[in-house]
């Protein structure tokens, strides 16, 4: 393997492991472009300085050619790993060749590759079918077999996290006949637009009066819906059950507050898996398999919001 | 008055059809109950989720009867939403968080003025640059997140109510009234429309056309600015990226539906606003209607194409033809329409 530097040392020391490590990983970001993806890149930095591995952070701020650059100077400089968080899925095919040629590892966080699995060691991602599923199968537990009409918040129309999470939904609640989606309409993964279009549920459906529970497709709509329904003199939580996706800070006040009753997480800790995969591939060789999914985590009220806040306000989210 | 009223036929025609429209798939339109202290029913929602865009309408009604338009008014809105949410969350308390907002409005309208009366910069480009830029000024200001605050006296100016009505419905309305008045009942009007006649011999006849050309972007500025406000408050947080997207759009698209021509002079800020509430009633009607959310667009882009179309200058006339009352007072806009491309009547 390469030189070692004092801090890679020190690394494999802690973790007690003769074989090699990867102690220099490389990491081309897409950019800040949301406060979840900033969230990733701070999960990301701290991972890594929890496991003793020297990170290099590239900001591609949007540009894929930004990232391939990136990606030849992390293999220019001998980097043990490389993790990529795609910006588009096509064109890789050149860079990553060139990567596996120097045997050098890279690994895909959040997003995918039009590209040979071959080229890359595996992908860690979540999925958004499964993250409906969770939120759908809460539901139908919550309610216990009560009649239940729901109300959606979609995502922006025909974006896939939009037509995923509404698939896995609908497959959540399948099967249980009291649970009926009366309407669904999109709020563009805004508060602004969720607040205005849950304003005009609540007015078409008797005053929110035959409305029993409201799914977002993020926490951010959940949010604008939540005031909206306060507004309307109902109670979030109690009169209308809210469950949404994305498990940002702000919805667990509102868990905290028992103006929301559960949230599905996608979680910023891509690294970690990605870390882990490494870690077993240097020690003997391990082959991860080609998707690691991230676990959906469902929190409710019980869950302790509060501390979960204090938790995720300082991630830059 | 009654020239005031022959001016906003069409648009209060336009607007009636549209509340009949909604009403076929919405019976209850006109039901409106006092709960909680608050007027609860469409029509109040749609004054009420209308405010943004008539906030816009009245200040670009002015600066396109200048021969001007401005195209950075929703990222003047993030800009000013932004600034307040951080005055709130510094501490800075309501007035000064109001004071920043519209000082900030006011600047991003000087700076627009600036590059089109002392540059000469023609204004679709010279707003552009604000346009693309002002969402990075208001993402630096809320450094990137949504940025949320707890300030229940701010947060009345977007979701609290005055004897029951909204305060942006009433905050929208007190600016038009203001606006209108200002611009009607001194010569400033008048003015505002020779510049956009002709700027040239305008400034001939001793206007000090660049002071009222910046002044006019200003007061798009501040509306600007009035809009972001509520828009912050409504939500409790300033969102630097979607706060007033594309509603720039939808302010031009009311000026247009007002029956103002985009190639300046005379204006009524009435029937901007009415525009406004058009576009509005819409936008009610389709999430109330409950189609699928990829038919909201069609169904907007159709009905505003039968608007437009109907109160265009070949069609109007000959649907006020039709009209006995009205067939004399027709004629002459007719004929005087081809010379000035404008709106002569009123």
């Amino acid at each position: 393997m390469l030189k070692r530097t004092l801090m890679g040392s020190v690394a494999v020391f802690a973790f007690g492991a003769a074989a090699a490590h990867a102690q220099t990983i490389g990491f081309s970001q897409i950019g800040s472009e949301s406060g979840w993806r900033a969230a990733e890149t701070t999960v990301t930095m701290q991972e890594a300085e929890a496991r003793g591995i020297d990170l290099r952070f590239s900001d591609a701020q949007q540009r894929q050619e930004n990232q391939i650059a990136a990606l030849r100077s992390f293999i220019a400089q001998g980097v043990d790993a490389i993790l990529l968080a795609p910006v588009v899925a096509t064109g890789w095919d050149s860079v990553l060749e060139e990567a596996a040629e120097a045997e050098i590892p890279v690994v895909l966080l959040d997003r995918m590759v039009d590209s040979d699995p071959d080229l890359y060691l595996t992908a860690v991602g979540s999925d958004l079918v499964h993250e409906g599923r969770v939120a759908g199968e809460w539901l139908v537990g919550a309610v216990d077999g009560a009649e239940c009409r729901v109300v959606e918040l979609q995502g922006t129309t025909g974006s896939s996290p939009a037509i995923d999470r509404k698939n896995g939904f609908e497959q959540g609640i399948a099967g249980a006949d009291n649970i009926e989606i009366v309407r669904s309409q999109t709020g563009d993964f805004t508060r602004t637009r969720g607040k205005e279009v849950m304003e005009s549920f609540l007015q078409a459906e008797n005053g929110g009066a035959d409305i029993c529970a409201l799914y977002a497709h993020n926490d951010d709509m959940a949010v604008g819906a939540i005031q909206a329904i306060k507004e309307a003199g109902l109670n979030p939580g109690t009169d209308i059950l809210v469950v949404s996706i994305d498990a940002v800070p702000d919805i667990f006040l509102a868990l905290a507050a028992g103006e929301a009753n559960a949230t599905v997480e996608l979680t910023p800790n891509m690294a970690g898996p990605a870390f882990d995969a490494l870690e077993a591939y240097f020690a003997d060789g391990t082959v991860p398999e080609k998707f690691i999914q991230t676990e959906s985590r469902l929190y409710t009220q019980d869950d302790d919001p509060a501390g979960e806040y204090e938790a995720r306000k300082d991630l830059g989210y | 008055m009654k020239s005031v009223l022959r001016r906003i036929a069409p648009q209060l025609l336009t607007l009636a059809a549209v509340i009949v429209l909604v009403s076929i798939y919405f019976p209850n339109f006109w039901q409106i109950v006092y709960v909680n202290d608050r007027l609860v029913g469409i029509p109040i929602d749609v004054i009420k989720r209308g405010a943004p865009v008539a906030l816009l309408a009245i200040g670009m009604t002015l600066v396109i009867a200048t021969r001007g338009i401005d195209l950075s008014v929703g990222a003047v809105m993030a800009i000013c939403g932004a600034s307040a949410a951080w005055s709130i969350d510094q501490g800075f308390g309501l007035w000064a968080a109001l004071g920043i907002a519209i000082f900030a409005g006011l600047v991003c309208g000087l700076w627009n003025g600036l590059l089109v009366a002392v540059f000469n910069i023609q204004p679709i480009v010279a707003t552009l640059i604000l346009m693309v830029a002002g969402r990075g000024i208001a993402q630096l200001i809320t450094g990137g997140t949504i940025l949320t605050f707890d300030n229940d006296a701010f947060s009345y100016l977007g979701s609290g109510t005055l004897l029951g009505v909204p305060v942006p419905a009433v905050i929208w309305v007190l600016t038009g009234i203001g606006v209108g008045l200002l611009v009607r009942r001194t010569a400033l009007g008048l003015l505002v429309e020779s510049i956009g006649v002709n700027l040239r011999a305008s400034t001939l006849t001793g206007i000090n056309s660049r002071v009222l050309l910046i002044a006019v972007y200003m007061g798009s500025g501040f509306c600007a600015a009035l809009a972001g406000i509520i828009a912050t408050a409504d939500i409790r947080g300033a969102d630097a990226n979607n706060a007033g997207l594309w509603l720039e759009l939808d302010a031009i698209l009311a000026v247009v539906i007002g029956g103002n021509s985009l190639l300046g002079g005379r204006f009524s800020i009435l029937a901007s606003v009415l525009g406004a509430m058009i576009i509005q009633t819409i936008n009610t009607g389709i999430l109330l209607a409950g189609f699928p959310s990829e038919f909201n667009l069609v169904i907007k882009a159709v009905l505003v194409i039968i608007i437009l179309v109907l109160q265009s200058p070949r069609v109007l006339p000959q649907l006020a033809y039709l009209w006995p009352g009205r067939r004399n007072t027709t004629t002459p806009a007719k004929t005087a329409a081809p010379n000035s491309g404008t709106e002569t009547k009123t």
